[in-house]
């Protein structure tokens, strides 16, 4: 392990940009519990991101990472398939989800932040809470776990900003009806895009209901050694990496940690650039260990 | 050859300097700053030494390197021998002999020290460990026959690699366990390459493993598996714990959040371990400080390291902010003369007390204040105190916050018979290393805070010895 990489037991697109990679990691996949994250880093020249673990087997010793592709490292990582080798794979790292009878609890994905909601929506499932899951995005392309979902819950909604499947609207439109509803709701987990979880944060807060979100600072190491993931909760900086990821989203500046996660994104801009219009010094870098059929990116 | 100069003679000759890169030049790249001796320069160097009865030199060193006979073989045109007894001591001669604070161990206890100017122990280090790099004739110690027993070690760094350097040739099986994908700990992300070059830590690595060290990346004790794991179902008979003091500490001053505010363990690792500074050809970016105004914080090694890593990324001012004198500053006096040398400019009794950001979140410039020096404190040294009405704004880009670093709790938290002590620190006997958890030594940061290099590797060779005892004798 370590030096000989991670191999690729099954890799599948679940929707456009956005695939999902089976990968044989025995030692993370044994300790994996819902909420933990690992880091990734996917050729010589390449940085460290932090990806949400969506499931682990400890029989067969993988672990299933749900990856969209945005920037240059995660459109590059949705190229490689099954027995290519992902270098380096380290984890599970973070608090795992507080699981416990809470008594109802409403667990809100949207888009890829569905697959980092799942497990821990399972696990609370597991624990005798009657789990009502909202999954939203932008369109009904977009939308991924689905009928994982639906398996692993007592009730399932689903959103459309356009309305091409499901309710038209958003995830807090449909979170405001079940608030307005006959059920007590004792937990939400909001886990997506930064703007949805300060959304669902103002629902919940004039209600008292116990809110967490799952944040996805910018990270290197992740274990606490750059702080560079910190992140102003109940006016105290936390590290997301060793703290975290998970917090109580009445208490989190959301709007400091937008501002973080912007400062790289000219450059981000620029190698997403760079990668696109010329992929080849990058493919080089993952010849040796991915097999690369063809060579426009995705 | 023996040196056929009398003492006197030898006095004579003065302390060789050690040929550099220009500053206007070297501030613009990331290449070595020191070039090393030549042969000529290294041989004069090797003449001065009185060859004193009982050299202070190896008193002063912590792992005790036979300062006067590796010096001797200098002498005598040796070099790979010079190497050899260096390395019976001391598992990496090329990095010490750059890192060392030598002013304050062998040098500092030189007998020549105080007239003359002390024989020149890191150079001539450096020098025959470099020599024997390029000649490929490494001389690796002899390892005794297998004992059977297993040693984990948690963490690359040097109290981790000088222990497995040990603990190999003591003929026990060693795995070396590191949570980042590179193996070296502080050598690899925190030391920049012009004061030391990565390729030489990897070389220093590869020699281990011909040792027969294993190594394994992309394992965070606590994490992956567990310090009781590591002893139970995986079948080691011994664990050391040396994870090095990680957390980095912030001023606790507002606006520390803002973008552009870096702690230096994470603007040093995006340049050092993930070669920020060669952006976009490497992934990871740092902030453009191409004609910037960067500060840091701080007046230790860390704080040079990182200001002085700014400027070649190409900062436009560059500066240091620290609340004493330059009397009371902890980095080494070489790091603080090639500093000035570049350009840093010293704001020194200058302390910041809030930093401004501007409407997208972005740092526009830190609220400082000057300060004088009143009575000593605990550490000896003269408390800075804030002169009223003297605060004014210094306009900055990028600050980086180089004020010390905490213990980092992943291996404790998860060990509960794992004692530790105030700031989380691992208790440790300072003589065995022994914790209070049977078969589990601490060696390093982890147990003493914030040291050197070479402390820890000295700390890593005492763990060593005691691990050696402990897993021959059974006794703990």
């Amino acid at each position: 392990m370590g030096t000989d990489g991670f191999s690729i037991a099954e890799a599948r697109f679940l929707a456009p940009d956005v695939k999902l990679f089976r990968i044989v990691a025995p030692r993370i996949a044994r300790k994996q519990q819902p909420g933990q994250f690992v880091i990734v880093r996917i050729h010589e020249h390449g940085e460290r991101i932090p990806l949400t673990v969506a499931e682990s087997n400890p029989t067969d010793g993988t672990i299933t990472l749900i990856v969209q592709g945005i920037g240059k490292t995660t459109k590059l990582l949705n190229r490689f398939d099954a027995g290519d080798i992902i270098p380096d794979v380290v984890g599970p790292l973070g608090r795992p989800s507080d699981i416990r009878l809470f008594g109802t609890v409403v667990v809100i994905g949207g888009g890829v932040g569905t697959a980092i909601a799942y497990p821990t929506a399972k696990a609370l499932r597991g624990a005798g809470n009657h789990v009502i899951t909202v999954l939203g995005a932008r369109t009904k392309d977009l939308l991924v776990l689905e009928n994982e979902a639906r398996a692993i819950s007592d009730e399932v909604f689903v959103t459309t900003d356009d309305g091409s499947y499901g309710e038209k609207g958003l995830v807090t439109d449909k979170l405001k009806a079940l608030i307005a509803g006959e059920r007590k709701i004792d937990l939400v987990l909001a886990i997506g895009p930064i703007p949805m979880m300060r959304a669902v944060a103002e629902t919940t807060r004039p209600h008292g209901i116990k809110t967490l979100v799952s944040l996805n600072p910018i990270m290197v190491d992740g274990t606490g050694m750059c702080g560079g993931c910190r992140v102003q909760v109940a006016g105290r900086s936390q590290f997301a990496c060793v703290d975290g990821p998970e917090f109580d989203a009445h208490e989190v500046d959301f709007d400091g940690l937008a501002k973080r996660n912007a400062m790289y994104r000219e450059a981000e801009r620029q190698a997403l650039e760079r990668f696109v219009s010329d992929p080849k010094p990058d493919l080089d870098l993952i010849r040796h260990r991915c097999k690369l059929e063809d060579v426009t990116p995705r | 050859m023996a040196n056929p100069l009398t003492p006197k003679d030898r006095t004579k000759i003065p302390r060789q300097k050690m040929p550099e890169q220009e500053p206007e030049h070297r501030r613009q790249n990331f290449a070595e700053v020191n070039l090393g001796l030549n042969f000529h320069l290294a041989t004069q160097e090797a003449m001065r030494c009185l060859e004193c009865a009982h050299p202070k030199c190896v008193d002063g060193c912590p792992v005790g390197v036979k300062v006067k006979d590796f010096i001797a073989l200098v002498l005598a045109g040796d070099y790979l021998a010079a190497a050899a007894k260096i390395r019976e001591d001391d598992i990496l001669p090329a990095i010490t002999g750059r890192v060392c604070p030598q002013e304050d161990q062998c040098e500092g206890t030189c007998i020549m020290n105080k007239k003359f100017g002390a024989v020149g122990i890191g150079y001539l280090e450096r020098f025959v460990a470099d020599y024997e790099r390029e000649t490929g004739q490494i001389g690796l110690p002899p390892i005794a026959p297998p004992t059977g027993k297993k040693v984990a070690i948690v963490g690359s760094g040097p109290a981790g690699l000088s222990a497995a350097g040990d603990l190999i040739q003591k003929g026990h099986q060693v795995t070396v366990f590191e949570a980042l994908h590179e193996i070296g700990g502080v050598l690899i992300y925190g030391i920049p390459e012009f004061r030391l070059p990565k390729e030489i830590v990897r070389q220093e690595v590869e020699n281990m493993k011909r040792m027969g060290v294993e190594f394994q990346t992309n394992i965070v004790v606590g994490k992956t598996v567990t310090v009781d794991e590591l002893l139970g179902e995986e079948g080691y008979h011994a664990v050391l714990v040396a994870t090095g003091a990680g957390l980095p500490q912030f001023l606790g001053v507002p606006g520390e959040n803002l973008c552009g505010v870096y702690s230096a363990n994470e603007f040093l690792t995006r340049v050092n371990l993930m070669k920020a500074y060669k952006f976009p050809e490497y992934d990871e970016p740092i902030y453009d400080c191409r004609g910037r105004n960067v500060a840091v914080v701080g007046g230790g090694n860390t704080a040079m390291d990182a200001i002085r890593s700014a400027l070649r990324l190409g900062a436009k001012n560059a500066y240091v902010i620290y609340r004493r004198s330059e009397a009371e500053m902890p980095a080494r006096a070489e790091e603080v003369k090639h500093a000035r040398e570049e350009g840093i400019q010293f704001l020194l009794l200058n302390n910041p007390v809030e930093f401004l950001g501007n409407d997208k979140g972005w740092l526009r410039a830190a609220r400082c204040i000057k300060m004088e020096l009143g009575l000593a404190d605990e550490s000896g040294r003269r408390r800075p105190v804030p002169i009223r009405g003297s605060e004014y704004e210094l306009p900055l880009d990028v600050v980086i916050i180089a004020v010390g670093t905490s213990s980092n709790p992943l291996v404790q938290s998860t060990t509960p018979d794992l004692k530790t002590r105030k700031g989380g620190y691992i208790e440790a006997d300072p003589e065995t290393l022994k914790t209070s958890k049977v078969g589990v030594f601490g060696a390093g940061d982890i147990v003493t805070g914030a040291a050197t290099v070479i402390l820890a590797m000295g700390a890593g060779r005492k763990a060593a010895a005691a691990i050696d005892e402990y897993l021959r004798t059974g006794v703990w």
